[in-house]
């Protein structure tokens, strides 16, 4: 391909694709897109039942469309969308692979599906042994004893962990003020800690790009409720010195949180549990291929040493004399609720099912295959993109955008150039400490042949920005649409479809 | 023979054979898998085989996850009544053949706008039905469920507040969303107090001091009671306090005067009845709406229009500056990822009732609701608890505990409500019973003699 072939090589042909309005600009009055039950009982006029003033009109706005608009409308705008499914999506962080269709058929089995969570506990014994089966496998891929699966997502099982480690020194009756966290951490770490009304103290890294110990120990006291730790660490990075951070920071009686966006890169490797740490959230959605969805739903389940289970959210499941398994409403420790009910039972169970078609020697594959993939990049790439951390990586591998920049090139160009070749692009600007980092991270489920073919645009891109940087600066070009004003968006906020400002817009 | 990946389990989902890893491990030079794992060192090192059953074929896979399900009572046929936050409804089948397109299913959070216009426009749809539906300005991309929407609400009328620190909730406020509020409030100074309930089961708000940040009041409330919500609030109109309204059954929005329109700051809750199944009680699609004036307080993700070079429109997530990865610890929230698929469903489902087909739902389960209510009462002789006007839901006191009358009932094939004991025991003899479309007659005619027996 040429330098100057604006189109890019891969697959990313969404300019083909024809424009598609809102809903809202489609449809005409009296079309229906749903169809009613007939009546088997009395009608009820809610003006005579309840009274005029508590009765509303019907919605104006709301779109009047068939059920054959309806579907060519979201089938159409999810055409403007990238999947994994699509290809390759090296994501940093997220661990965007495939997602196996049998467990979306198994979740939708009705007997899962279809299930009230106030379901009386003899007729759900078979979604308790699920939850009690997953949260097993979990316990036994982490090394901890307990494990909540109540936690809605990262974030929240972040939010439920630090609340753990508050409830067990309060009931120790201490009063702890401050939580360390290393300066390559995700946004959510120090997010969660203020939200428990706790201090987040920055630790730096050290040049390696791992923890930096001195400053650790510095910062280590009697006030520190929990370092607050990803391992992996955001750069890819084992924290090789796990028995020296174990030690400060449970001498001064702190205790070790561990975010778990990477367990990818360690399954059956290492196990938290058995390196010092005492609390680790699970992200279904990154490591157990639970869908990403867009943005959600995911599960974040929160595995715990012996000496915090009492403090986990309530219910668990337990098992009762008889052995029939039921939700424990009481627990006297517990730091409370966290979801409505018991959490995404649906996302559990696609995460069980995953667990089981790998079993223990499958897990391990993973983690191999996609610290092999990463490497394979780094050592690829490496001399066209400036590689701040030069070792062996684990899963993920960060480049920079040093050498492209001096043609006025950033690290946002090169990701809007990939997706002219068909790409997702890789996760930018983060960890903070790498400037203009570009953060890879393939997964296991890519194969050398698009590895090479990832690889081959990556250096494609890096050649344009020497010979031709306005191509890259310029870019997208073959996406539905071209780059969007995010400045504008949020200096003029428009947040939802008016149809007034839209007439005015047509005159 | 050649040696390839486990065909008797989950090698299907790796895509390096073993020739791949070999010219892998070539290219990066080094001899062995174990030299890209050096830096863990050997005392963290885990070397035996992980605690986890063996790898299992996807035949095996299928049979094993349907006999689970099996043994479940919906997939024996169990007739229920249950609701109290988690409602019953049909899901037309478009609506998850749609959410099952991998561009929506395996898509990522829509940071790069240029390749996700996809799921972008349908956020801002979805927020756009959403502002319809209450009569308020913003809404945001969803949040996990009503529990935390309303424990988000409350943080959030704290932070506009800026001062005071008592909130006060309706007795009629699903008492789990309570639970889940005062687990997020953990840390921050505030203190809850209870509006008691009239005999019509609707929210007695007493006078509201300078020290109030937040008015919590549901619509429907727990007990299925349409509460007026413009009288409820109608000491807030000139008070700096945040008028919050929940809601857990969104289906009666069809019916009930939009809460933006008579005061309401802030319409936080539940939309699973839109679009989504049961699942267990989970994922559920919470949501948060807002004044315009207060987004940006508002947490959790924002799709906005905006154009790209060439002036077209399209859609990019916007006022990130109020999110953790932005703003990290002086975030509005921690909340990153949130339950946009189903958000999509509810989007689809909302699209297709359209104008006048949410209106039409509402009332077929209006109609159902109030059939069983008056037949209990009648055939079955049990007291409604409440005098007013309900939706599809409501309390009925029985001559026992609720708790052993459910198993009595559950024995002949029948759930007929939620214990209300479970969450006040000055309730154990009460039930809550929910109808929706998905009833017949003649199944609500089988809960009434199954009471009526079990009770008599």
């Amino acid at each position: 391909m040429s330098a100057n072939d604006q189109s890019g090589g891969g697959a990313a042909r969404q300019g083909q694709l024809k424009r598609e309005g809102l809903i809202f600009e489609h449809g005409a009055p009296g079309r229906v897109g749903y169809s009613l039950p007939k009546l088997d009982v009395p009608e009820i006029d809610p003006v005579e039942s309840w009274g005029a003033d508590q009765v509303r009109d019907d919605i104006a706005g709301f779109p009047e469309v068939s059920e054959v608009e309806v579907v060519r409308h979201f089938t159409r705008i999810s055409q403007h969308n990238f999947g994994v499914d699509t290809g390759m999506f090296p994501l940093g962080s997220c661990t965007m692979k495939y997602n196996p269709r049998v467990n979306e058929s198994v979740a939708r089995l009705p007997g899962f599906a279809a299930a009230h969570p106030y379901m009386p506990y003899s007729m759900m014994q078979g979604s308790l042994e699920l939850m009690e089966r997953l949260e097993q496998a979990l316990a036994g891929v982490t090394g901890m004893d307990r494990v909540t699966l109540q936690p809605a997502a990262g974030a929240q099982g972040e939010l439920t962990g630090i609340m753990l480690i508050a409830a067990y020194h309060a009931h120790r009756g201490e009063q702890r003020t401050k939580v360390l966290i290393p300066d390559s951490a995700h946004g959510t770490n120090p997010a969660t800690a203020s939200f428990c009304g706790l201090e987040p103290v920055e630790i730096p890294s050290n040049s390696r790009g791992t923890i930096d110990i001195e400053a650790l120990a510095a910062e280590a006291d009697e006030n520190t409720a929990a370092l607050m730790l990803t391992n992996p660490n955001t750069i890819g990075l084992f924290e090789d010195q796990m028995d020296e951070i174990a030690r400060i920071i449970h001498d001064v009686g702190g205790q070790i949180y561990c975010d778990g966006a990477n367990l990818n890169a360690i399954l059956g490797k290492t196990r938290p549990g058995d390196i010092g740490i005492d609390v680790f959230h699970i992200n279904l959605h990154k490591t157990f291929t639970t869908p990403h969805g867009g943005g959600g739903p995911g599960g974040g389940p929160v595995a715990v040493r012996e000496h915090l289970a009492p403090f986990l959210p309530w219910p668990t499941v337990e098992r009762d004399d008889s052995g029939m398994l039921c939700l424990d409403w009481q627990r006297p420790q517990s730091i409370g609720k966290i979801h409505t009910f018991q959490g995404n039972f649906a996302i559990l169970v696609r995460a069980y099912a995953y667990i089981r078609a790998l079993g223990p020697e499958g897990l391990r594959q993973v983690a191999e295959d996609a610290v092999l993939n990463a490497n394979y990049l780094r050592v690829k790439l490496e001399g066209h993109y400036h590689l701040p951390y030069q070792q062996i990586s684990l899963h993920e591998v960060i480049f920079s955008d040093r050498k492209q920049k001096k043609n006025g090139v950033t690290a946002m160009d090169i990701c809007k150039r990939l997706m002219d070749y068909g790409y997702h692009p890789p996760t930018v600007y983060f960890p903070l400490v790498v400037p203009g980092a570009l953060m890879l991270e393939p997964t296991e489920t890519v194969s050398r042949e698009e590895l090479d073919v990832f690889i081959d645009a990556m250096i494609a891109i890096a050649g344009e920005a020497e010979t031709d940087p306005d191509v890259v600066k310029g870019a997208p070009h073959s996406t539905f649409l071209r780059r969007l004003d995010e400045v504008g968006a949020a200096r003029r906020p428009v947040l939802r479809w008016d149809p007034q400002a839209a007439d005015t817009d047509g005159d | 023979m050649t040696k390839t990946n486990d065909p008797y389990g989950g090698g299907k989902y790796l895509s390096q054979g073993p020739d791949d890893r070999r010219a892998l491990l070539e290219a990066i030079g080094v001899d062995s898998i174990d030299d890209l794992f050096a830096s863990i060192p050997a005392s963290s090192r885990f070397s035996g085989q992980l605690p986890v059953e063996p790898a299992l074929a996807e035949v095996e896979l299928a049979r094993h996850l349907r006999e689970l399900a099996d043994s479940n009572g919906p997939a024996q046929g169990v007739l229920s009544f249950l609701g109290a936050g988690c409602y019953p409804h049909y899901v037309p089948a478009h609506v998850d053949a749609l959410i099952q397109r991998q561009e929506f299913l395996t898509s990522y959070t829509p940071y790069q706008a240029e390749i996700s216009q996809g799921t972008l426009q349908y956020i801002f749809e979805f927020q756009s039905l959403i502002c319809f539906l209450t009569g308020i300005d913003v809404c945001n991309a969803s949040m996990y469920d009503g529990g935390s929407a309303v424990a988000e609400a409350i943080l959030m009328a704290r932070r506009l507040r800026r001062q005071g620190g008592k909130v006060l909730w309706s007795e009629g406020l699903h008492p789990i969303y309570r639970e889940v509020a005062a687990t997020y409030a953990t840390y921050r100074d505030l203190t809850f107090e209870i509006m008691p309930l009239g005999e019509d089961g609707r929210t007695i708000v007493p006078p509201i001091d300078d020290d109030v940040v937040a008015v919590v009041v549901q619509q429907p409330n727990f007990f299925g009671i349409v509460e007026d919500l413009k009288a409820a609030g109608a000491d807030l109109e000139n008070h700096p306090a945040q008028y919050v309204v929940v809601t857990s059954e969104s289906l009666s929005w069809g019916l009930t005067v939009p809460a933006g329109d008579v005061g309401a700051d802030l319409v936080v809750g539940e939309l699973q009845s839109f679009g989504n199944g049961l699942n267990y009680g989970g994922p559920l699609v919470g949501f948060m709406a807002c004044r315009q004036s207060s987004v940006r307080n508002l947490p959790g993700r924002l799709a906005g229009q905006t154009v790209d070079e060439n002036g077209e429109r399209g859609f990019v997530l916007t006022l990130s500056t109020r999110e953790q990865h932005i703003r990290r610890a002086k975030a509005t929230s921690n909340i990153c990822t949130n339950t946009a698929l189903c958000a999509l469903a509810t989007c689809i489902h909302l699209c297709s009732l359209g104008r006048n087909g949410v209106r039409d739902l509402a009332k077929t389960n209006l109609a159902k609701a109030t059939y069983a209510r008056q037949q209990i009462a009648s055939e079955a002789n049990l007291e409604v608890v409440y005098t007013g006007p309900h939706f599809n839901e409501f309390a009925i006191q029985l001559p026992g505990d609720a708790v052993e009358i459910v198993d009595r009932c559950s024995e002949a094939g029948v759930v007929p409500g939620v214990p209300l004991g479970w969450f006040d025991t000055e309730r154990s003899r009460q039930l809550l019973v929910c109808v929706t479309e998905i009833h017949r007659r003649a199944e609500i005619d089988r809960l009434v003699t199954t009471l009526a027996e079990v009770c008599r």
